[in-house]
């Protein structure tokens, strides 16, 4: 008996143990490299020619910049969610997951903080708002609640991960490899002893508790930046519930993907199970009915009354030039995967895969819907100004930055797929071991 | 001297130059290949071109001195932007735009433009035609920044950039704003407008430091708007706009005297706004602007008579 655990024991390091990159990894990996690299190449000349070279002009003064920041947090989310809300619900079955949620987490915190410097007319003046920030600006609760998050998502990344670190050092299979010192670096110190395992486990309990309050504050927080305003379409009472509803639902579309992706290319049917998806399945289920919800009673209620302001704006949404986008964002992020999902066999890893897919692209559209139309439709009538300022559409700069922002956000959870198990060996061992 | 810019810019440079040639003449009598007054004695190596010009000096004397000794005076931003960021003791500016005047001839805004080297394309002055329903007669109105009492764009800038003086103009320090725009997605009137790219500028204006007062230069990647001329408010003069409108459509003044005035006319503002019926625009969105308007009534033109100015 001892010797069929420690057996098995064997097998699941070896299975969960980082690999490295196969053909097709080392493509994903160079694909991501050169999108970044494109979007570098558009920044140097964002910074060297101005803003000017965004399709942004003085009326819509946001764009595809601050929707994909809005993205970028909304993903981030998720971290949260699967990591902390499930833990304290006491749900096992999500242990697999949580890595992978806050590896996408950290990943979309660091990228949605790049974009708003991206989106900045003078980045180099970023200490400002240390020097000078004022805290009645929204923007200021951002950079607050965002670099917490942030912090408090390393560190839940980071001390669930110390056991595992420690089977890295000690494993002859990875003891020879690169990241060696990294390992050592981060956690030579983690003998695995009664009294540490204490500390880390009541610490992992803290920060869980302590960062459902933030991860809501941070989402709230950036739908406040577009609520603290008068605009037709931002100024609502409910943006902040909307947006964390909505915020979740794209979290844990993005896990799904990941999860898909990630046994596919390491083979781990036995660690990322059907049950696994179909239990994600049903969640998403949820979430895209309460965002469902919200989504009615933001646009239901203002069409209504239809309120002068609100009139052109709901108009061009719902039957005008948007009405194409507007809809098939609600149909394919909600009502789509919704019918899907309702049935068992859309809850099967592939079928689950494509609805994740769909629930990403449409969250992010609809972040884009959310921030350019608003833009549009100023109170005062747009007079006097070029033609170019009447409309927008994204010049290559943007597109290409943008796209390099979503592709770096992807080549860091590949990289730390890559460094790091991506399922919890320790505590899958440790399960095993309990049933 | 005459090559020298208009207006008061030259008025003090023409007073620095006098005094400074005063000195030079005084300098050239004694020992006419050095300046022993000046801090750079030794660097400076003049030699007299034997022409000469006529100055003002200070005392009110027309005097004579060799053109060598005419040295450029830098530009010096009029206030300091600590006093920039203060206001002007005791006032409360306000301006009254009389609908039932304008005829979209945009003097307003050519000179505004002119004056603030604004941006091809952009206007801090926009007259736009308004009309609140459809079955109700068109009109012209020309609106600026409306100078918040309670200016959603200053409340949500990050980094106090833009902010509200105590005499009620609200301002932007060029040299701190991050070109965050969120003041831009704040302002109910859509008065801001951003400098994309690097703003064309004659050399001189672009080597200037940022005043505040002047809004002079813009700068890549910041805020621009409206900023009701404190500069020349500070000097008792009109705002640009006020004196270039042939119609008297602007009327500017202090709150606390209670007289507004378009150069030609003056009126005691209450009595202007209980007489005409003056009011601000969206009030309901408790800005409190402070920019007033008096109703578009008995205009005795038609509102083609400026059509031919929109540019739409
Ligand atoms: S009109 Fe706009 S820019 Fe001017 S003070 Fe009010 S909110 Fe600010
Ligand atoms: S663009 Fe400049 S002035 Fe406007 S809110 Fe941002 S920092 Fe403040």
């Amino acid at each position: 008996m001892e010797r069929t655990i420690a057996l098995r024991e064997e097998q699941v390091i070896e299975d969960l143990l980082p690999r490295k990159f196969g053909k097709t990894g080392q493509l994903w990996v160079g694909v991501l490299s050169c999108i970044c690299l494109v979007g570098l190449y558009a920044y140097y000349r964002q910074l060297r020619y101005g803003l000017g070279v965004t399709a942004m002009r003085d009326y819509v003064s946001w764009g595809l910049y601050i929707s994909n920041f809005v993205f970028f947090v909304a993903i981030s989310l998720v971290g949260s969610l699967i990591t902390a809300i499930l833990r304290l619900a006491n749900v096992k079955w999500s242990t697999p997951l949580t890595r992978i949620a806050e590896m996408i987490a950290i990943a979309a915190i660091m990228f949605a903080a790049l974009i708003i410097i991206v989106d900045m007319g003078r980045p180099e003046r970023l200490l400002n708002v240390f020097a000078h920030g004022r805290i009645q600006s929204p923007i200021i609760w951002d950079v607050v609640v965002i670099t917490t998050y942030f912090f408090i998502s390393c560190l839940l990344l980071y001390l669930p991960l110390l056991p595992d670190i420690k089977i890295l050092i000690d494993h002859q299979r990875t003891a020879t490899r690169p990241f060696q010192r990294l390992y050592r670096f981060l956690g030579s110190f983690w003998k695995g002893n009664t009294g540490q395992v204490a500390i880390s486990d009541r610490a992992i309990n803290i920060l869980c508790i302590t960062i459902i309050p933030v991860a809501f504050g941070i989402h709230t927080v950036t739908s406040w930046l577009f609520a603290t305003t008068f605009r037709p379409g931002w100024d609502s009472t409910n943006f902040g519930a909307y947006f964390i509803s909505g915020a979740f639902l794209a979290g844990s579309g993005a896990v799904v993907v990941a999860m898909y992706v990630v046994r596919k290319a390491y083979g781990m049917d036995h660690y990322i199970t059907d049950d696994h998806f179909d239990k994600m399945g049903k969640i998403v289920v949820l979430l895209a009915l309460v965002y469902l919800y919200f989504n009615i009673s933001e646009y239901l209620l203002p069409a209504f009354k239809m309120k002068e302001g609100e009139d052109a704006h709901l108009r061009e949404l719902f039957s005008g030039d948007w009405a194409l986008r507007f809809w098939a964002t609600i149909f394919i992020s909600m009502l789509l995967p919704m019918v899907i999902l309702l049935f068992p066999k859309g809850r099967r890893p592939l079928p689950m895969f494509l609805v994740g897919i769909m629930v990403v692209i449409g969250a992010w559209f609809k972040r884009y819907i959310i921030v350019v139309p608003s833009m549009l439709h100023p109170f005062l009538p747009m007079h006097d100004v070029p033609l170019s300022y009447k409309s927008y559409f994204p010049s290559w700069e943007e597109w290409a930055i943008a796209c390099g922002s979503l592709a770096g956000g992807m080549l860091v959870i590949t990289l730390l797929i890559r460094i790091f198990p991506i399922v919890p060996i320790h505590e899958t061992i440790e399960e095993m071991k309990a049933n | 001297m005459s090559e020298l810019t208009n207006g008061s810019q030259s008025r003090r440079a023409f007073l620095s130059g006098a005094a400074l040639a005063a000195v030079s003449a005084a300098a050239a009598s004694c020992n006419h290949l050095k300046d022993p007054f000046s801090t750079q004695a030794a660097a400076l190596d003049v030699t007299p071109t034997g022409e000469k010009v006529k100055l003002l000096s200070v005392d009110g004397e027309v005097i004579e001195v060799d053109r060598a000794f005419l040295k450029p005076v830098p530009h010096l931003p009029s206030v300091t932007n600590a006093e920039a960021r203060v206001g002007i003791p005791g006032k409360k500016f306000v301006m009254v735009i009389d609908l039932a005047r304008c005829k979209n001839l945009k003097r307003c805004q050519a000179a505004c433009d002119h004056m603030h080297h604004i941006q091809d394309g952009q206007n801090w002055i926009k007259v736009q035609k308004m009309q609140e329903s459809a079955h109700t007669a068109p009109y012209w109105q020309p609106t600026t920044c409306m100078h918040c009492d309670e200016p959603p764009c200053v409340k949500v800038c990050p980094v106090d950039a833009t902010f509200k003086r105590q005499d009620g103009i609200v301002l932007i320090d060029s040299d701190r704003c991050i070109g965050c725009r969120f003041c831009m997605a704040a302002c109910p009137y859509s008065t801001r407008v951003f400098n994309w790219n690097e703003p064309v500028l004659p050399k001189e204006i672009a080597k200037q430091p940022y005043c505040a007062e002047t809004s002079v230069p813009q700068k890549k990647g910041t805020v621009g708007k409206c900023d009701f001329c404190p500069d020349m408010t500070r000097r008792g003069e009109l705002p640009h706009c006020v004196s270039a409108c042939p119609n008297g459509v602007f009327f500017f003044g202090d709150l606390n005297e209670d007289s507004v005035t378009n150069g030609a006319e003056t009126f005691r503002f209450s009595d202007l706004m209980r007489d005409k019926a003056g009011y601000r625009l969206m009030e309901d969105l408790g800005t409190r602007p402070s920019v007033y308007y008096l109703p578009p009534v008995n205009r005795n033109f038609p509102i083609e008579a400026g059509e031919e100015n929109d540019k739409g």
